[in-house]
C-alpha cells in the first residue's frame, strides 16, 4: 500500500541531484518528512542514503535540486548556516575528535535553539559518559561513542536530527540502548531522518520509510506496508 | 678543544642561540598552527614577518608611534592585510591540492618582498632598541632587551599552547583540524574560524617581526634567511605539533650555537645536517602523530 | 596526431633559422630552461610531486661540468655527460630521503636539502664561493668539431634539447609514463594493484634530476661560468613558474613556459624588483585562473569544441 503524502511536512526534499567530485551520486531524490515523524532511509551499501544526508546538511557541496525546510530553501546555503535553522547530524563514522577529551567532545556544539540540553542535563542523562569525562574522546568503545556522537548534538537544541547508521558494528545489547535512545527523543518530539541498513532495528522505531537504490526512491512505505511486503523491501537491501 | 673557550663566548652565544631559537619557535609555531587547520604551508610567513618589521619602523618613523605602540599595532595591521589574503586568495583554492595554496602563499611573498625591496632598496635599516643597557653577570654581559625578548617569547609560546590545549576556543581548533565539515555541521561558522586563526599565525609571525626589529636590522629579505632555517626546524619537529613546533625552535637554536662554539664552519648547516638525520630516522619528525599527514 | 606532426615540424624550422633574428645566446639559454622545465615537468605533471629545490640538481650540474672542464681538462661531451650523471645520483639519493613522503612533506623536505646543498657549495673551494666559477672552457666537440662560436654552439644545444625533449615524450607515453601519472591520480590505488609507487617516484625524480642536470651543464657551458644563482632559490622557483604557466602534464608547456619567461625576465632586467614581483604575480594568476596553463588551456578548447563538433555531427 503506497503512502501518500497528504500534509506538508516541515522537511521536503524535491529532485535532489548530487555529486562527489565527478561522479554523481544521486539522481532526483524526493520524500518528506513531517513534523515529529521519524522517517528511514534504506536501502544497501552505495545506494546514496548517506550522501543523501550529508547533502541536506551541505556538506555535499555540489548539489541542485530544492531542499526546504520549514518552508526556507537550504540548496545553496552552506554547512553552518543549514544547522543554524535547526537541523542537526550525527555522522555514519561518528566522528568523535581524538584531540579532545569525551567532555569536550560532548560540550563542543554551540547552543543554537532555546531548549538544548544544559550540560549537567547531559551528563545525567549519559551517566556512563559522565564517568568517562576526562578521557580521550577516542577511548570509549564504539557503543559509548556513538552515545557521545549522539548526546552532543543534543545540547544544540536543533528538533531535526540526521542519524546516519547508529546501529553499526554494534553488539546487540547496546543496538538495543540506541533504539531505547532513539524512541525516547521521538516521544520528546524530535522530528528524525534515520539512515539505517539493519532493517529490524528500522522498523522497531520507524513510522515511515524510503527505499533508496542506486540514487534514486523506488518506494516509500508505512511500517505496516513494510510488514506486508518484506520479500520486496529485502531484495532492495540485496539480502 | 675545550681549554681554548671562554666563558663569555660560550654564554654570549648561548643568548644569541637562544634568541634565535625564541624566534624560530614562534614563527614555526604560527606555521604549524595555519597548516594543522588548513593544510596550507605559509610560504608568505617570512614576508609577514618582515612586514611586522617594517610597519614597526614605518610607524616609527611616519607616526612617531614608538616601540611598545608598534608592538601591539603592528601585529594587527599585518594580519589584517593576511585576513583579506586568506579570502581573496585561499578560501577559493581550498578544494584543490594543497600545494596550490602553498603555491599562492609563495606567490604573495614574491610580490610582497619585491614591492618593499623597489621601493626601500635591499640595505637593513636601524630601529631603535626600546630598552638600553644590560647586566654584567661575570660569566657574560646580558643585554636587557635581549633578556626581555627571550622571556617575552617564552609567554608567547606558552600562552598559545594553554590557549589551544586547554580552552574552549582551543578546542574548536583542535576539533576543525580533525574534521572541519563535521564541526561546521554543529552550527559553527569555520569558514570565518579558518580566517581568525590565518590571522593569528600571521599575527604571529608580524609580532616576531616587531620583537626582531632592535636586533637585526630592518631589511626586505631579513624573512627569507630565517625561514629556510624555520622550515627545517618544522621538517623535524613535525609540521602537525604545536609543542613540538617550539621545542624544537629552541633546541635548534641552543645547538646551532654550540655549533659556533665549538665547529664554526658547521654552525650554518648544523640544522640541515640534523634534520637529514631525523628523516632518516624519525620519517614524520620527532612529534607528529601518524594521522596528521 | 597529424596536427601535432604538423606543428613540431614547423618548430623545428623556426628554430633551426632563429639565430638570424634572434641573439643566439637567448636562445639557448630558452632552450636550456626548456630542457629544465621538462624534468620538473616529469616530476610534477606527470608524477605529482612538487620539488620545491628542483635548483640543486641544475645548479650541481653546473658546477660539476664546469669542474670537468675547467680542472680536469675532460671533453666536452664527456663533461656534460658527467653533469648529468652526477645529477641523477644526487637525485637517487634526495629520493631515498624524500620519496616516502606526501606531496607537503616532499615539497618540504627538497627545500631543505636544496638549502643544504647551497650552503655545501657556498663553502666549497672548486665552486669559488660567491664569485663563481668563472672561464670555464668550451673545447671542441667529439675532438674536432668547433663550437667557440655562438651560433655554432646553439645548433649543438639544439640538438641536444631536442634528444633530451624526444626522450622525455618517450618516458612519458611508454608503460612507465602510464604508471607515473596513475601514481599521480591515485596512489593508493597504484599499490592496490601490486606495484610500489615508492619504487616509481623514486626513478622518476632520478631521470629528472638527471635531465635537470644535462639542463645545467648545457647552462654552463653556454655561458662558461656557474655561479650560486644556479642553485638558489629563485632557480627553482621560475623553474616552477615556467611549467604551471606553460601546462602541466603537458609536452609543449615547459617550451612555451620557458620562453615566455626567459624574454620577459630579459624585458624587465633593467627594472630592478619588477621582473621578482612580475613573476610573483604571473604565478598567483596562474595558480588562481589559469591552473591548466597556456597549452592546457588550449587543450582543453580543442576538446570541447571536438566534443561540440560530435554532438552535432
Amino acid at each position: 500500500m503506497r503512502d501518500e503524502v497528504t500534509t506538508a511536512g516541515i522537511l521536503s526534499v524535491n529532485d535532489l541531484h548530487a555529486w562527489y567530485a565527478e561522479s554523481k551520486a544521486l539522481h532526483g531524490i524526493s520524500f518528506e518528512v513531517r513534523e515529529g515523524e521519524l522517517l528511514t532511509l534504506i536501502g544497501r551499501n552505495g545506494a546514496g542514503k548517506t550522501t543523501t544526508l550529508r547533502s541536506i546538511m551541505g556538506i555535499v557541496r555540489k548539489r541542485t535540486g530544492s531542499v526546504r525546510f520549514r518552508n526556507e530553501e537550504l540548496i545553496d546555503k552552506r554547512i553552518y548556516q543549514i544547522a543554524r535553522k535547526g537541523l542537526a547530524y550525527c555522522p555514519e563514522e561518528r566522528a568523535i575528535f581524538s584531540s579532545l577529551s569525551v567532555k569536550e567532545n560532548l560540550t563542543l556544539p554551540p547552543v543554537l535553539q532555546k531548549g538544548g540540553m544544559a550540560d549537567d542535563e547531559l551528563l545525567k542523562a549519559f551517566p556512563n559518559l559522565q564517568r568517562r569525562a576526562s578521557s580521550q574522546g577516542t577511548k570509549l568503545s564504539g557503543g559509548e561513542q556513538q552515545m557521545l556522537a549522539i548526546a552532543r548534538i543534543l545540547r544544540t537544541g536543533s528538533r531535526f536530527l540526521l542519524l546516519d547508521e547508529p546501529s553499526e558494528g554494534l553488539a546487540p545489547v547496546v543496538v538495543k540502548e540506541i533504539a531505547e535512545l532513539i524512541r525516547k527523543l521521538k516521544r520528546q518530539g524530535f522530528t528524525i531522518i534515520l539512515v539505517e541498513q539493519n532493517l529490524r532495528f528500522a522498523r522497531s522505531v520507524a513510522d515511515r520509510h524510503v527505499i533508496v537504490e542506486n540514487g534514486r526512491v523506488v518506494d516509500i512505505l508505512t511500517s505496516d506496508a513494510l510488514s506486508q511486503d518484506m520479500a520486496r523491501v529485502q531484495s532492495y537491501l540485496g539480502v | 678543544m675545550f681549554d681554548a673557550i671562554s666563558p663569555q663566548l660560550l654564554f654570549g652565544q648561548l643568548l644569541i642561540g637562544l634568541i634565535n631559537g625564541s624566534f624560530y619557535a614562534m614563527l614555526s609555531m604560527g606555521l604549524a598552527i595555519i597548516f594543522g587547520l588548513m593544510n596550507v604551508v605559509n610560504f608568505a610567513h617570512g614576508a609577514q614577518y618582515m612586514l611586522g618589521a617594517f610597519t614597526a619602523w614605518l610607524l616609527l618613523n611616519y607616526l612617531g608611534v614608538p616601540y611598545w605602540g608598534a608592538l601591539v599595532l603592528a601585529p594587527v595591521i599585518v594580519a589584517a592585510v593576511g585576513m583579506a589574503m586568506e579570502r581573496a586568495v585561499l578560501r577559493p583554492l581550498q578544494h584543490l591540492d594543497h600545494l596550490y595554496g602553498l603555491l599562492a602563499t609563495y606567490a604573495v611573498a614574491l610580490i610582497v618582498e619585491g614591492l618593499i625591496r623597489q621601493r626601500y632598496g635591499a640595505t637593513g635599516m636601524p630601529y631603535p632598541s626600546p630598552i638600553n643597557g644590560g647586566v654584567n653577570l661575570g660569566f657574560m654581559f646580558l643585554p636587557w632587551y635581549r633578556f626581555y625578548v627571550v622571556i617575552f617569547s617564552i609567554v608567547i609560546c606558552l600562552g598559545t599552547w594553554l590557549l589551544i590545549e586547554h580552552t574552549r576556543l582551543g578546542a574548536y581548533l583542535r576539533a576543525a583540524n580533525e574534521k572541519p565539515d563535521i564541526v561546521e555541521s554543529f552550527g559553527v561558522n569555520v569558514p570565518r574560524m579558518i580566517t581568525l586563526t590565518y590571522g593569528f599565525g600571521v599575527g604571529l609571525a608580524a609580532l616576531s617581526g616587531v620583537l626582531a626589529a632592535p636586533i637585526y636590522q630592518v631589511s626586505p629579505s631579513m624573512g627569507t634567511s630565517l625561514m629556510i632555517t624555520v622550515f627545517a626546524v618544522v621538517v623535524i619537529g613535525g609540521i602537525g605539533s604545536i609543542s613540538g613546533a617550539i621545542m624544537t625552535g629552541y633546541v635548534l637554536g641552543l645547538v646551532e650555537a654550540l655549533t659556533k662554539v665549538f665547529y664554526p664552519a658547521g654552525a650554518g648547516m648544523v640544522v640541515f645536517v640534523v634534520m637529514i638525520i631525523v628523516l632518516l630516522m624519525k620519517p614524520n619528525g620527532m612529534f607528529s602523530s601518524p594521522e596528521r599527514l | 596526431m597529424a596536427v601535432r606532426l604538423l606543428l613540431g615540424l614547423a618548430l623545428l624550422a623556426a628554430a633551426l633559422v632563429a639565430p638570424y633574428f634572434v641573439y643566439s645566446v637567448t636562445l639557448m639559454v630558452i632552450l636550456s630552461f626548456v630542457v629544465f622545465a621538462c624534468s620538473f615537468n616529469l616530476l610534477l605533471g606527470y608524477t605529482g610531486l612538487l620539488c620545491f629545490g628542483h635548483a640543486m640538481f641544475f645548479g650541481g650540474a653546473a658546477y660539476i661540468t664546469g669542474y670537468m672542464l675547467k680542472s680536469m681538462s675532460m671533453p666536452l661531451e664527456l663533461a656534460l655527460l658527467g653533469g648529468t650523471l652526477s645529477a641523477a645520483l644526487l637525485g637517487f639519493f634526495v629520493g631515498l630521503v624524500a620519496v616516502r613522503k606526501s606531496g607537503i612533506q616532499f615539497a618540504m623536505i627538497t627545500f631543505a636539502i636544496a638549502q643544504f646543498i647551497y650552503f655545501i657549495l657556498l663553502q666549497a673551494p672548486f665552486t669559488g664561493g660567491e664569485d663563481g666559477m668563472q672561464s670555464i672552457p668550451r673545447p671542441a666537440l667529439l675532438g674536432f668539431i668547433d663550437v667557440s662560436s655562438s651560433t655554432t654552439y646553439y645548433y649543438v644545444v639544439l640538438a641536444i634539447t631536442v634528444a633530451a625533449v624526444l626522450a622525455f615524450y618517450r618516458i612519458v607515453h611508454s608503460p612507465f609514463g602510464e604508471i607515473l601519472r596513475a601514481i599521480r591520480d591515485n596512489d593508493a590505488r597504484v599499490e592496490s594493484l601490486g606495484f610500489k609507487p615508492e619504487r616509481f617516484k623514486l626513478l622518476a625524480l632520478t631521470l629528472s634530476a638527471g635531465m635537470a642536470g644535462l639542463a645545467g651543464g648545457m647552462k654552463a657551458t653556454i655561458f662558461q661560468f656557474a655561479t650560486l644563482t644556479d642553485v638558489s632559490f629563485p632557480i627553482s622557483s621560475e623553474v616552477i613558474l615556467m611549467t604551471l604557466l606553460g601546462g602541466l602534464g603537458t609536452l609543449a608547456g615547459p617550451m612555451v613556459g620557458a620562453g615566455f619567461i626567459i624574454v620577459l625576465n630579459e624585458h624587465l632586467a633593467q627594472f630592478g624588483e619588477w621582473a621578482l614581483i612580475a613573476q610573483g604575480a604571473i604565478l598567483l594568476l596562474v595558480i588562481m585562473f589559469l591552473r591548466r596553463g597556456i597549452i592546457g588551456e588550449i587543450n582543453a578548447l580543442i576538446r570541447n569544441r571536438r566534443v561540440k563538433k560530435a554532438d552535432r555531427g
